[in-house]
């Protein structure tokens, strides 16, 4: 059957097309069509083994390739489509629709991509299309924010087809399997990968673009991007152990950050990045059981997180701002919001009975039968960690805390439909996890819901809380204030600046150091040989000596 | 401390009984939870979890960690807000 073989980008890539010549009711509708018939498609008309290549320059570019892995992503990503095209109906900007549907397409393409050549293509055009949704901040810190967002991924792309190239000369072959790091091309695309996965070191592009975001636009990034980029890991790097310890890094630094920082937004940018921290240990541990935790913590992961930042994005859109210092109280005028604000928290904490908990226990417990006690401790560290931010931190000082006074309105009803589906989900997948776990690419017999299971994690979880009740009686926890965080950027964005304008100050003194010194040999050389002949001398050598005296004088 | 805008409807948390009741049912279940621990009996891997209260323990001590590392950070790392806004 020929709808079979079409790619999942393709509607997305029409309606972005139809998007611009259409708007209003009609323009809504396609856009909700593209997810919708786009994942009806992969659900029903889709089996796995499906291959389709279309030749360039006698290449051949496999443009689909479907099995357990591509799918269950390519379900969660249209699931998500959907869902943040309702919360984007209000919206009249007619670049951010287009933008986040090529964007959304890209993602699809990338996922569903066999060859390394095609997913370079949709690797720059996930860059290409995220990096308008950055812009349309509006400002001149989005536009900044947005020109390094661009430095990093583009390098992150080159770095993928270099290392692609390279890989192809040790191996003969560019199909995307696995990839390893036996030749430096491997370890060129794990760098790639790892750029846009936010490694620690490489990561700052997204805590310092995804809040310069708008509203819609920040909760459509933290999607895609860093998604694709765990895809691409499994299938590439599964079982690589120098994942393991990263995945640990990314887990537990950015929770000291997210206690420093203000602004929520980039509080949840990097509580993103710790939970990607839990993924990527799970792909460097590569067994069945971690792998499959990776998937599944990727797919409900992505429902809270996105349903987090509706929220902010739904208070940013209220009040204009989201800086935990000034806000508070807002349950009072947003109580929708803050009940599916909470339901995220919940689900991020992995409090039992919501989707956290279900697929962040795979990873847990691969830990402990691999033998990584101590990686275990850390990341239990980081999952009480967590509570903290994503937990308490967030709905806390937005909707409850101490009342800022701000009396503003509920959501618009498409935000909250919006989010009510993910937070529904969120639900669903934490009571009923046997059909998240019937869709996981690997056959693994795992069940979370036993009772020492269960009551570990609410003590861990209610002890911290407990901790946190404590502290903020005492008032001992840092004060939310309006700060600056020195991160890895301050490298780029300090250090390197002002090393580049001490190189160029060192230049200029060299410079005017070897001309004052010819300066004053020449000016030696005409005194010696003239000093008898000055008075009688010709016109020309007094001019000379004159000029020279000016020029040092000139320095 | 809370700022009501006069003649305003009293929400759920403007009452501090409510807070105090809330806060006690939570030390509740975390006294009822930590019990738990002693009579339930555990399916264990680690010689950590073989601590009564293990997981209890952890939660409240990372936590207090956490707090107690980031108010040392702050002192290192913040800056002002416009930090890098100038000469950039």
């Amino acid at each position: 059957m020929w709808m079979s073989e079409l790619p999942p980008f393709i509607p997305f890539f029409l309606a972005a097309l139809l998007a611009l010549v259409t708007h209003g009711h009609v323009r809504s509708a396609l856009m909700l069509t593209a997810p919708l018939l786009g994942g009806l498609h992969l659900w029903l008309d889709m089996p796995e083994g499906v291959l389709l290549s279309v030749s360039l320059l006698e290449f051949d570019l496999i443009l689909m390739r479907s099995d357990r892995l591509s799918l269950i992503f390519g379900y969660i990503f249209h699931i998500a489509a959907f869902v943040l095209v309702i919360y984007t109906l209000h919206l009249k900007d007619t670049m951010q629709h287009i933008a986040g549907l090529i964007y959304a397409g890209s993602a699809m393409g990338a996922v569903f991509a066999g060859d390394l050549i095609t997913l370079f293509i949709f690797w720059e055009l996930l860059v290409i299309s995220s990096v308008f949704l950055i812009w349309a901040g509006d400002s001149i810190r989005a536009t900044k924010a947005g020109m390094r967002y661009l430095v990093f991924q583009i390098s992150s792309g080159v770095l993928l087809l270099a290392g692609a190239l390279i890989h192809y000369r040790y191996t003969g072959s560019l199909a995307f399997d696995f990839i390893g790091i036996e030749n430096p091309g491997g370890w060129l695309i794990l760098l790639a990968f790892g750029i846009k996965c936010a490694f620690p070191l490489l990561h700052n592009w997204l805590t310092d673009a995804y809040p310069e975001s708008t509203p819609t636009g920040a909760a459509v990034l933290s999607i895609f991007t860093t998604k694709v980029a765990i895809y691409t890991l499994i299938r590439g790097f599964p079982g690589t152990d120098i994942l393991i310890y990263i995945g640990a890094v990314m887990a537990c630094f950015p929770l000291f950050y997210a206690v420093l920082e203000n602004n929520l937004r980039r509080v949840l940018s990097y509580i993103l990045i710790n939970q990607l921290g839990f993924m990527v240990t799970g792909i460097g541990l590569g067994t069945a059981l971690a792998l499959n935790g990776a998937v599944a913590h990727a797919f409900s992961h992505i429902l809270y997180e996105s349903l987090l930042f509706m929220s902010m994005g739904a208070v940013l859109y209220r009040v204009g701002h989201v800086y935990a210092s000034d806000l508070g109280g807002l349950y009072k005028t947003m109580p929708k919001t803050t009940i599916l604000c909470i339901i995220g928290s919940a689900s991020i904490s992995a409090l039992p009975l919501f989707s956290g908990f279900v697929s962040k226990s795979f990873v847990m417990t691969a830990l402990l039968e691999e033998g990584h006690q101590y990686v275990w401790l850390a990341l239990l560290f980081a999952s009480a960690g967590v509570l903290y931010h994503a937990g308490i931190k967030v709905p806390y000082f937005a909707f409850f805390a101490h009342d800022s006074g701000i009396r503003t309105q509920e959501a618009p009803t498409n935000m909250i439909i919006a989010m009510l589906i993910a937070a529904t989900l969120c639900i669903l997948i934490g009571i009923f996890p046997q059909y998240l776990y019937a869709l996981l690419p690997w056959d693994v017999d795992y069940w979370p819901y036993d009772t020492t299971h269960v009551i570990a994690q609410l003590q861990l979880l209610m002890f911290a809380a407990l901790a946190f009740v404590w502290m903020e009686k005492r008032r001992y926890a840092p004060a939310q204030i309006h700060t600056t965080n020195i991160d890895a950027e301050w490298l780029y964005r300090k250090a390197l600046p002002a090393i580049v304008s001490d190189i160029r100050s060192l230049i200029v003194h060299i410079h005017r150091t070897l001309y004052l010194l010819l300066t004053v040999l020449s000016l030696l050389m005409i005194f010696t040989r003239n000093i008898g002949t000055w008075l009688t001398g010709n016109l020309t050598e007094k001019l000379l000596v004159l000029l020279t005296i000016f020029i040092i004088a000139g320095l | 401390m809370d700022k009501h805008l006069p003649d305003e409807k009293r929400y759920f948390f403007d009452k501090p009984q409510n807070v105090e009741r809330l806060l006690r049912a939570f030390y509740a279940v975390c006294g009822l939870l930590f019990i738990l621990d002693f009579f339930v009996h555990r399916h264990i891997y680690t010689n950590w979890e073989k601590l009564p209260g293990f997981y209890a323990l952890y939660g409240f001590v990372a936590f207090v960690v956490l707090i107690v590392v980031s108010r040392l950070l702050r002192r290192l790392l913040t800056r002002k807000e416009n930090y890098y806004d100038v000469d950039e």
